[in-house]
């Protein structure tokens, strides 16, 4: 009998064709890529001149808006993208699919989350590389150790949270509405578009979730007024923990099996109530 | 050994015993066909052979493992047809064979599966764009690719033109020639008739029944006589009109009243006396040999299946 592929060889496979399917799929490509770009070019068209007082003096907001814009895309590649599009693939009956065969399922999950973590880095050094080239982001060579690390914390816990949340969310439909009713008002008051006065009760609320601390530490790297090398281990830490308890949830919850997505089998479970009730 | 040995097997759903106490075998390289009404519990049998369900009680054992500890090597030797399970739309034939070959030790060549499916002139359209049955073959092909020694096909043709059918009929004969092991599930009786080796009946959960389809139409050794209700009589009179002609196991369904009845010389002979009597016609009036059909509607108690 021949040996089964390496694993190496499986994980590479099913990174390649998670990349490839992302791509694939408009949608994801649009909220995950293009959103946080138009975003970009529509606020430095708008504010890019200003500057903002924040954290220890006055900066261009275009350093502001292109850290947090960046720092908001890695969240997307990793917590959106994975809870709007994981969901559709159980639903479907894809991931069940997958799990007939002899496909070890950490290396579904390695591919899975893997993908994710390399758009997320694709998407923010393409954020960055945007603001540099058209907005003059300045970049500090010394701080950029720290945003990698940053960036790496940042997205492995992000991914955490995705698969998390598809573990107790079990259709598509729901968690789709799901993960915008989460990220969405909690970028609002995470200074990822517009910046909020660090005293406020906002702020106080936005740091008790992972955004706001992972979107700060990641400003800090193109902040003019923190001095390099901008570690923030405190805040690090933080969004580490928020990464840890969604990845034991996920381990403890994901489920590879459709929930009443197939038509016929919901309705002979419901007429199955209805019989018990009667 | 045999390929599936299944022993009191029961699955219950809260109140609900959807599987209450099967047992059966399943040799190696033979055609198992699992009949019965939705509802009666096959796709349940099905999924705790493929290691998707877990059992309440009973004993599995597939190919030698205890399919709910879904191991690799198993899974490495089963092939799984499933109902409704989707492919990855947004890529092309092509790429989700090789993609789900990547998985398994031994693999078929792309060539022979998309030959063997009829997939050939398909194989770089983008799965999305293909038919409902052309998207089954696809799954065929997903079942097949691994070279599997028992393969699961959970209503195999359900939606495809009489063509597609034959096809898929051919390549499961095909690969059983090839000593592949086959449990397949259909509503389809011709289909087991056509395929299968033997078929095992199951209604509310149990065991009814289990033979040679040949051997079970031999059982019921019954004629089927039916013909078209005439106009002059209401469908809601049709049982009390015809049932001293025609035995207690009088069907009707839409215009069509028939029973099989064990002396059908008898029972033509009165029908067609009653017909002349009362001055109609009988349209479409045969006798037949009884069928898989009938074994099954008597069986699982008529009417049930009908819509399948």
């Amino acid at each position: 009998m021949r040996e089964y592929p390496s694993n190496l060889a499986l994980v590479v496979r099913q990174i390649r064709y998670q990349v490839t399917y992302f791509f694939r799929v408009p949608v994801a490509l649009f909220f995950t890529l293009i959103l946080p770009i138009v975003m970009l070019v529509l606020f430095n068209a708008l504010f890019g001149d200003n500057t903002i007082t924040i954290e220890g003096g006055e900066w261009p907001i275009r350093q502001f808006y292109t850290g947090g814009l960046a720092a908001y895309t890695a969240v997307s590649a990793t917590y959106s993208n994975i809870g709007n599009m994981v969901p559709i693939r159980r639903d479907e009956g894809i991931l069940k699919r997958w799990r007939s065969t002899p496909l070890p399922t950490w290396t579904y999950m390695s591919g899975l989350i893997g993908a994710s973590v390399l758009i997320a880095f694709a998407g923010t050094i393409l954020m960055l590389a945007m603001g540099y080239v058209f907005y003059d982001l300045s970049i500090e060579w010394a701080k950029m150790p720290a945003a990698f690390v940053t960036l790496l914390v940042g997205v492995a816990s992000f991914a955490a949270l995705g698969m998390a949340l598809v573990s107790v969310i079990k259709t598509a439909s729901s968690s789709a509405a799901v993960v915008n009713a989460t990220i969405l008002p909690l970028a609002f008051i995470s200074d990822v578009f517009v910046a909020t006065d660090q005293d406020s009760a906002l702020a106080t609320i936005a740091n008790l979730f992972p955004l706001k601390p992972f979107v700060n530490a990641f400003q800090d790297c193109f902040n003019p007024f923190v001095d390099a090398p901008a570690f923030a281990p405190d805040k690090l830490a933080f969004v580490a923990a928020w990464g840890l308890v969604g990845g034991v949830i996920a381990v403890k919850r994901f489920t590879w099996e459709p929930s009443g997505a197939a038509p016929r089998r919901g309705r002979r479970a419901r007429q199955a109530a209805v019989d018990a009730s009667a | 050994m045999a390929a599936i040995e299944v022993r009191e097997l029961h699955k219950n759903y809260g109140d609900n015993h959807a599987v209450n106490g099967v047992s059966f075998d399943v040799e190696a390289g033979e055609v198992y066909a699992l009949l019965g009404p939705n509802g009666a519990g096959k796709s349940t049998v099905v999924e705790i052979l493929e290691g998707h369900r877990e059992a309440t009680s009973g004993e599995v054992s597939v190919l030698g493992f205890d399919p709910s500890k879904a191991e690799r090597d198993f899974r490495d030797r089963i092939g799984v047809v499933l109902q409704s399970s989707g492919v990855e739309n947004e890529f092309t034939v092509r790429e989700v064979i090789d993609l789900y070959a990547s998985a398994y030790r031994s693999r078929r060549s792309m060539e022979e599966v998309l030959a063997l499916t009829g997939l050939e002139s398909k194989a770089d359209e983008r799965v999305g764009s293909l038919s409902g049955g052309q998207r089954r073959r696809v799954d065929l092909a997903l079942g097949i690719v691994g070279s599997p020694d028992l393969l699961f096909l959970d209503e195999p043709t359900t939606g495809f033109d009489p063509s597609a059918r034959r096809l898929s009929w051919d390549l499961i004969e095909e690969m059983c020639a090839g000593g592949t092991t086959v449990l397949l599930t259909t509503h389809y009786l011709d289909e087991a008739e056509h395929l299968a080796d033997r078929v095992g009946v199951l209604g509310d959960g149990r065991m009814l029944a289990e033979d040679t389809p040949a051997a079970l139409i031999e059982g019921i050794s019954g004629t089927l006589v039916s013909f078209q209700l005439p106009e002059t009589i209401e469908t809601v009179d049709a049982v009390s009109t015809f049932r001293e002609v025609m035995g207690p196991d009088i069907r009707v369904s839409g215009r069509l009243v028939e029973a099989t009845v064990e002396r059908s010389t008898q029972v033509v002979h009165r029908l067609t006396g009653w017909a002349v009597e009362h001055d109609v016609e009988l349209m479409g009036l045969s006798v037949t040999r009884a069928s898989l059909e009938d074994v099954y509607l008597q069986l699982t108690s008529g009417g049930a299946s009908t819509d399948a």
